[in-house]
C-alpha cells in the first residue's frame, strides 16, 4: 500500500551505499599515499573529492524530496532524517582525505627521517572505522556501530603519541619543523576523520532506536 | 493535572466487545488524539466521555471513568456531566435558527434569561471561536447559510456557551477545506489554555501539528498511549508503527 515509498527508500539506501564506497576509497588512497608514498593518489583524491559532493547534493535532495512529498514519521523520519546528517559527516570526510593527499605530498621527502608507524596506524584505524560504520548503516547493525565508537579512544591515542613525536623532532631539527607541522596536520585530519566515523555510526543507532546515544 | 481517568474500561455493544480493557489517563490543558483505523473504537470511547453512548440500546460498559477523580457512570447528573464535557462532531450541524439563538440556545435552556447576560456570552463565545469578526454583523441571520468551515466553529462557539471544561472533538475538521482546517487547529491551540481537547482524528499530520498526546487504538484496545513526539518519532509498538508508516490500515 506504500510501494512508491519503499522503492523510493530503497533508493536513498543504495545512494548512501554507493556516497560511503566512494568515501572509504578515498581514504584507502590517502593511506597509500602516507604510508607508501604513492605520488599520484593527489589526482584521485581530487575526482573522488568532486564524485563524493555530487552524491551528496543528490541524496540531499533526495531525502528534502522525500520529507516534502510523504511527510515520513517513525522509523521512516528517522532514517530520512539521519540520511540528512550522515551525508555531511561522509562529505566532510571526503574534504579531509583530500587535505591530507595535499599533505602528504609535503612530507613525501621525509618519510624516510619521521618515525611514520603510529600515523600510519592512525590512517589504518580511522579508515576502518569508516568501514565499520559504513557496514553498520549496510546491515543495520547496533553493536557494529559501538564498535566504532569504542575505536575513536584509540585514534585518541595515537594523536597523543604523533603529537609528541612531533615536538620531539621539532626540537631535535629546526629545519624540520615545516614538514613536521605538516605530520602533525595529517594527524589531526585523520583524527577528524574518526570523529566523523563516530558521528555517523551515532546516526545509525538513532536511526533504528530514536536515541542517538551509543552506551 | 489529570483530567480524565480511564481504568479496566470494557465496552459491549450486545455481544460485540468494543472497547477491551482500556486505560487511559488525560490531563488538563492537553490535546489529546485517538488515532487508529476505521473501526477500531477510538470514536465509541469518545462518546463515552460524555455518556453519549447511554442512547446506543444494548451498550455496556464496565470499569471506571472518572473526571476529576469523580465517576461519570455513577451518580453523576448526566446533563451536568454533558454541560462539563461538550462535544463538536464531524459534520457541523448548527440549529436551523440564527447564528445568536444557536449560541444562545444553551444557556437558556441552562436559565439564563437576562438579555445583557445572554449578548455577552454570544460575544464572548464567537470571540473564543475566532469567529467573532466574521459574524458579528450577521447575528440575526440564519446559521445555515454559513459556510461549513463558519458552522463548524459556529458549533465549537456553541459548545463553549455553556463553559465546558472538555471538549471532545469527533473528526471535526475532516469535511473542511484546509484553511478552515487551519483555522480550528489554531483555535484549538489557543483553546488548551482554558480548556482539554480530546479529539480523534484521521489525519495524522494534524495530530502531530496540534496534540501534547496521542493515543494509538487497534480493535478494540489501546495499544500505545504516549507524547505525541514520542508516538511519531519513535514508537514503541510494531503495530502503532506499521499504522502510522501506512503500512497497514
Amino acid at each position: 500500500m506504500r510501494e512508491y515509498f519503499d522503492i523510493e527508500l530503497d533508493k536513498l539506501n543504495n545512494q548512501l551505499i554507493e556516497m560511503g564506497g566512494l568515501v572509504e576509497q578515498a581514504i584507502k588512497n590517502t593511506i597509500g599515499m602516507i604510508i607508501n608514498g604513492n605520488s599520484d593518489g593527489l589526482e584521485f583524491a581530487r575526482e573522488h573529492e568532486e564524485r563524493i559532493n555530487t552524491a551528496e547534493k543528490i541524496i540531499q535532495n533526495h531525502c528534502i524530496r522525500l520529507l516534502l512529498h510523504q511527510a515520513p514519521v517513525a522509523y521512516d523520519l528517522r532514517y530520512v532524517s539521519s540520511a540528512l546528517k550522515m551525508i555531511t559527516d561522509l562529505e566532510r570526510i571526503g574534504d579531509q582525505a583530500i587535505d591530507i593527499a595535499e599533505m602528504a605530498q609535503y612530507i613525501k621527502d621525509r618519510t624516510n627521517v619521521f618515525n611514520m608507524t603510529h600515523i600510519a596506524e592512525m590512517a589504518k584505524q580511522s579508515a576502518n572505522m569508516v568501514t565499520l560504520a559504513i557496514d553498520a548503516f549496510v546491515k543495520r547493525d547496533i553493536e557494529l556501530a559501538k564498535t566504532v565508537s569504542r575505536r575513536d579512544d584509540i585514534i585518541d591515542e595515537l594523536f597523543v603519541k604523533v603529537k609528541e613525536e612531533t615536538v620531539e623532532i621539532i626540537h631535535s631539527d629546526k629545519e624540520l619543523g615545516t614538514e613536521a607541522i605538516d605530520l602533525m596536520m595529517i594527524a589531526k585530519y585523520l583524527e577528524r576523520i574518526g570523529d566523523h566515523a563516530v558521528n555517523v555510526a551515532e546516526w545509525v543507532v538513532f536511526s533504528i532506536t530514536g536515541n542517538s546515544k551509543i552506551d | 493535572m489529570e483530567k480524565f481517568a480511564i481504568d479496566n474500561m470494557n465496552l459491549y455493544y450486545g455481544k460485540f466487545h468494543a472497547l477491551k480493557n482500556v486505560n487511559l489517563h488525560m490531563e488538563q490543558n492537553k490535546i489529546t488524539a485517538f488515532i487508529g483505523p476505521s473501526g477500531c473504537g477510538k470514536s465509541t470511547l469518545l462518546k463515552s466521555l460524555n455518556r453519549m453512548n447511554d442512547l446506543v440500546e444494548g451498550c455496556k460498559i464496565t470499569g471506571e471513568i472518572k473526571l476529576d477523580g469523580e465517576d461519570i457512570y455513577g451518580n453523576m447528573d448526566v446533563n451536568i456531566l454533558r454541560k462539563r464535557v461538550g462535544m463538536v462532531f464531524q459534520k457541523a450541524n448548527p440549529f436551523p435558527m440564527s447564528v445568536y439563538d444557536n449560541i444562545a440556545f444553551g444557556p437558556r435552556t441552562h436559565g439564563i434569561k437576562n438579555k445583557k447576560e445572554l449578548d455577552r456570552i454570544v460575544e464572548e463565545s464567537l470571540r473564543d471561536a475566532a469567529i467573532w469578526d466574521e459574524l458579528k454583523d450577521r447575528l440575526k441571520k440564519s446559521a445555515l447559510g454559513l459556510s461549513g468551515g463558519q458552522q463548524q466553529r459556529l458549533c465549537i462557539a456553541r459548545a463553549l456557551a455553556i463553559k465546558p471544561e472538555v471538549l471532545l472533538m469527533d473528526e471535526a475538521t475532516s469535511a473542511l477545506d484546509p484553511i478552515s482546517t487551519g483555522k480550528i487547529e489554531e483555535l484549538c491551540l489557543k483553546l488548551k489554555d482554558n480548556y482539554t481537547i480530546i479529539m480523534v482524528t484521521h489525519n495524522m499530520q494534524q495530530a502531530l501539528r496540534i496534540s501534547d498526546n496521542t493515543a494509538f487504538f487497534l480493535l478494540g484496545e489501546m495499544v500505545e498511549y504516549n507524547s505525541t513526539d514520542a508516538i511519531f518519532s519513535a514508537p514503541q509498538d510494531k503495530r502503532t508503527e506499521e499504522y502510522i508508516t501506512g503500512r497497514f490500515g
